[in-house]
């Protein structure tokens, strides 16, 4: 039960409350680089997944992409972005985060695309859309389900994996862990993997409301 | 050369050594993962209500950093090989659960009602045709699962040298011998890509009714310069393989 | 019109789909495009609206390439309706309707009223407006794609096999709508179609096509019926193409006597004078408003009228509407009547006559030499649903798709 006292602890000490090694602090910082990441990441593997999947082309070379991407180990690229780029801002903790993120992000949003109906988006060709209004008014609005679980399942490892910002003296949650390693306090340690635990449920739920609003109900219940 | 692939002393190990310990460390709990997925998957199948709490501990637990679960473990395994496996296994087991029930679900209840009239018992159900049916699920589990794993197994140099190639990183600071940090992301890199590779072998090897090309590979817009939406997506990988792999299973199953 | 001069489609791997195919597309009538799977149908159709890019051979659209305007604006001006409907399932069945005049910069009110009326005008409820497709049944889905196809009031439509996945008898209403519909809309319709029964009940042209993408034949269906032009028409049409052909013969010429009609509130004198004066052996007797109740048999018609109770009547089978519906209706009318007559009605149900297997059978003669074995069209019985058409409008809705329907 020691695990559950050491939660108890942390959290009822109100020194971890305060100032710029307080868990609001540190929350918002984690928060801060996870978005961040899952943005740059979405940026690149959106539009990339998107018309990829829209033209039915270059299934091979994401696939690849992809799997490269994956097997770049996150915490060994971490280390050699240091070391190559120097402790500068949050670029080096950027890199393997959006490694990680970029291939859910770029795969789910291709086979999202490549698994609409066809049937009305042969319709839509055939009214006269123009081929970005089929992808934007057809193929994304049916598609959005699946990209959204794909962004989802990259924001929940994103927000795991940026702890290991901490080690190279980045904040964010990874500092309780990081530090409660050194100082064998492992209150810290605890405390700090339920916030991030929390925080993944957090943004699940998040989830759950961008796709309650943003996805049409016809989508919806209609699969 | 010598620069890379030199490994300090203090590692015990030659570099041929780590790959074959980074392998052990994260292979092994890929294979515990799946031993004990399997069971609680069939319960999730069986139960439908389990699978949505079910679903939800995975989650958060897949949420948990790896750091912190070593940590954790440090106290009841203390600084081991079995500290790093452990999570390992509690993540594959994550991955792999959702794969088994969904690839078990997608066997349709017609297969299933062909199965049952051919006079199978409930365990050559699941044996026979459910299981086969669900290979190719079960794989992209369980790549994600192997190349993940390979990827965490270097946090485990974070509590006392337990990490294989991942060791390097710290040794790579700290003799300031960078060739050895890159030396580990790349050999660590390679090998995730390797098993994944050979996953996919041995699952082309299981399943020869599948479709060849892969599932995300636009085969069917391959052959001709404009393929016509329809006929594209229709001959598209996405859809065969159930109906070919319930027919194939059965008929393996008959035989 | 739409002209189709030698085309010719040929896949890149090499599939000659279309071979220098020739066809003239009437305007406002619906042209046929039959043929057995693979010969090349759909991709005949979609290189109308170039949805597959022609390989040979041009097509013109009013005496213009369709080439000459930018794709878009061409498919604009086409409805296009495929087999399953192809809905937006994140849309609403308004708006899925308003989609084309949405696209054509009308405003959204404006749009949603048109697809409100378009609504009404295939038949459906206007409750529907604000479901989305996955509640709606597979002929209510269907009709909204024909509805979405006709939102911008695009003098041609373009139907991909719009009915082959409803059931037979949705199938049957939703031909019935569509021929309702074009005879309000004289629209230029090219309906593609693998079902040689469908070709002939819609067509106005019909062009059977076989493997390969080689015309076969290019005619109106009664001429397809009469005269099929190879043995491989002959053979996709069927083995009873001469009793389907009849459904173009109307009954209007049809001798009809009354001598063995009577009504229910008749004395026992009166029966036994209809019975001696007719010589029949059955009478056929109707209520007091004139339509019919069942034929009697030789003992009861001995009791007298009044006496008879309508349970011991035989059945009269289904009458044929007098006039409207054709040799083929009265043929099947006579054959599935227990007394081997027909009973025809007016459009209001009442008798008008009765005709025997043996006077039906004499009216198909004739109507054969006069119209010759390659008959001409002109007298058709849509020709005849038309006119009746003409005179009540309120019954030409729902009887110009039947005169057709067997
Ligand atoms: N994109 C394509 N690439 C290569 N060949 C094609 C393509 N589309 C159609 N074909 C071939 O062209 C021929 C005609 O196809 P089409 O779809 O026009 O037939 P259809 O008459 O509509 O058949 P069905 O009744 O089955 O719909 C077939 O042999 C088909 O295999
Ligand atoms: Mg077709």
């Amino acid at each position: 039960m020691n695990v559950l006292n050491f939660i108890n602890d942390f959290f009822s000490d109100s020194a971890n409350w305060h100032g710029t090694t307080g868990i609001p602090h540190r929350l918002l910082e984690h928060v801060e680089y996870s978005l961040l990441a899952l943005l740059i990441s979405a940026v690149i593997g959106l539009p990339i997944g998107l018309f990829a999947g829209h033209a039915g082309r270059g299934g091979y070379a994401l696939a690849a992409f992809s799997t490269a991407a994956r097997a770049l180990p996150s915490f060994g690229l971490l280390v050699l972005m240091t070391v190559w780029l120097g402790e500068i801002g949050t670029t080096p903790a950027m890199i393997p985060l959006v490694a990680l993120a970029v291939a859910p992000i770029l795969v789910t949003s291709y086979e999202a695309i490549r698994s609409v109906d066809p049937a009305p988006v042969d319709a839509a060709r055939g009214m006269g859309m123009s081929s970005a209004a089929v992808l934007f008014q057809v193929e994304i609005p049916a598609a959005l389900p699946l990209i959204l679980s794909g962004l989802r399942s990259a924001a929940i490892q994103v927000v795991s994996t940026a702890t290991i910002a901490a080690y190279i003296g980045l904040g964010g949650l990874g500092r309780y862990i990081i530090d409660g390693l050194a100082q064998h306090t492992y209150g810290k340690v605890v405390g700090g993997a339920t916030l991030v635990a929390g925080l993944a449920i957090v943004t699940i739920g998040v989830f759950y409301l961008v796709e309650r609003l943003a996805v049409s109900p016809g989508v919806r219940r209609g699969r | 050369m010598n620069a890379y692939f030199d490994m300090p002393s203090d590692l015990q190990h030659s570099y041929l050594g780590l790959i074959g310990l980074h392998l052990r460390e994260a292979l092994l709990p890929v294979l515990f993962g799946l031993v004990v997925a399997l069971p609680v998957a069939q319960l999730c199948v069986r139960f439908k209500w389990l699978y949505s709490p079910v679903l939800w501990v995975t989650t958060v637990l897949y949420a948990i950093p790896s750091l912190a679960f070593f940590v954790v473990l440090i106290d009841y395994t203390g600084a081991t090989e079995t500290t790093v496996m452990i999570p390992l296994t509690v993540y594959s087991l994550v991955l792999l659960v959702p794969a088994i029930v969904d690839g078990v679900r997608s066997v349709s209840p017609d297969t299933m009602a062909a199965a049952t009239a051919m006079g199978f018992g409930p365990v050559q159900r699941y044996l026979k045709v459910q299981l086969p049916i669900a290979v190719p699920a079960i794989f992209a589990g369980l790549r994600l699962a192997a190349v993940s794993s390979i990827s965490l197994v270097s946090v485990g140099t974070l509590i006392g040298n337990q990490g294989a190639l991942g060791n390097l990183l710290a040794d790579g600071q700290f003799y300031h011998r960078t060739p050895l940090i890159v030396t580990s992301v790349v050999t660590t890199a390679l090998l995730a890509i390797l098993v994944d590779g050979l996953l996919v072998l041995i699952q082309t090897l299981l399943t020869p009714w599948a479709p060849r090309g892969g599932k995300s590979a636009g085969k069917g817009a391959g052959k001709s310069g404009r393929p016509s939406l329809l006929r594209r997506r229709t001959t598209s990988a996405a859809r065969e393989p159930e109906p070919a792999a319930a027919r194939a299973a059965l008929e393996d199953a008959v035989r | 019109m739409i002209q189709i001069d030698s085309v010719t489609k040929r896949y890149p791997d090499g599939t000659v789909a279309v071979d220098e195919l020739s066809l003239e597309i009437p305007d406002g009538s619906i042209t046929v495009l039959v043929g057995p799977s693979g010969c090349g149908k759909t991709t005949t159709l979609r290189m109308i609206n170039r949805m597959v890019e022609l390989t040979g051979g041009r097509i013109l659209l009013d005496g213009a390439d369709i080439h000459a305007q930018p794709v878009n604006a061409l498919r604009r001006s086409m409805g296009y309706v495929i087999q399953n409907a192809g809905l937006f399932q994140h849309r609403t069945i308004v708006d899925n309707i308003a989609t084309v005049p949405r696209m054509l910069g009308w405003d959204r009110d404006r749009a949603r009223k048109r697809a409100r009326d378009l609504m009404d005008r295939v038949g459906l409820d206007a409750s529907l407006a604000k479901r989305y497709p996955y509640q709606l049944s597979g002929g209510q889905q269907q009709r909204v794609g024909v509805a979405r196809a006709l939102a911008a009031d695009p003098p041609v439509l373009l139907m991909d096999e719009p009915f082959s996945a409803v059931d037979p008898i949705v199938r049957k209403v939703l031909q019935a709508e569509l021929l309702r519909i074009q005879a309000e809309l004289g629209k230029t319709i090219v309906f593609v179609t693998h079902d040689i029964d469908e070709a002939i009940k819609l067509g106005d042209m019909v062009a059977v096509l076989r493997t390969g993408g080689k015309l076969a034949q290019y005619a109106p269906p009664d001429e397809l019926l009469s005269a099929p032009a190879d043995a491989f028409v002959e053979d996709f049409l069927g083995t009873d193409r001469g009793i389907r052909r009849l459904s173009f013969f109307t009954s209007a010429g049809l001798e009809l006597t009354t001598a063995p009609i009577i009504a229910v509130d008749s004395s026992a004198a009166q029966v036994a004078e209809r019975t001696k004066a007719s010589g029949a052996p059955y009478l056929l007797l109707t209520d007091t408003d004139g339509k019919p109740l069942g034929w009697t048999g030789p003992a009861a018609a001995a009791k007298g009228g009044a006496a008879l109770s309508v349970a011991e009547l035989l059945p009269h089978g289904r009458p044929f509407v007098f006039g409207k519906e054709s040799l083929r209706d009265a043929l099947d009318c006579a054959v599935l009547s227990p007394t081997g007559w027909a009973v025809a009605v007016d459009d209001g149900g009442r008798v008008v006559g009765v005709t025997s297997q043996t006077t039906i059978a004499e009216a198909i003669r004739g109507a054969h030499a006069e119209r010759g074995a390659a008959g001409s069209p002109s007298a058709s019985a849509k020709a005849a649903a038309a006119e009746a058409a003409a005179v009540d409008p309120a019954i030409a809705e729902s009887k110009a798709a039947e005169s057709k329907a067997v």
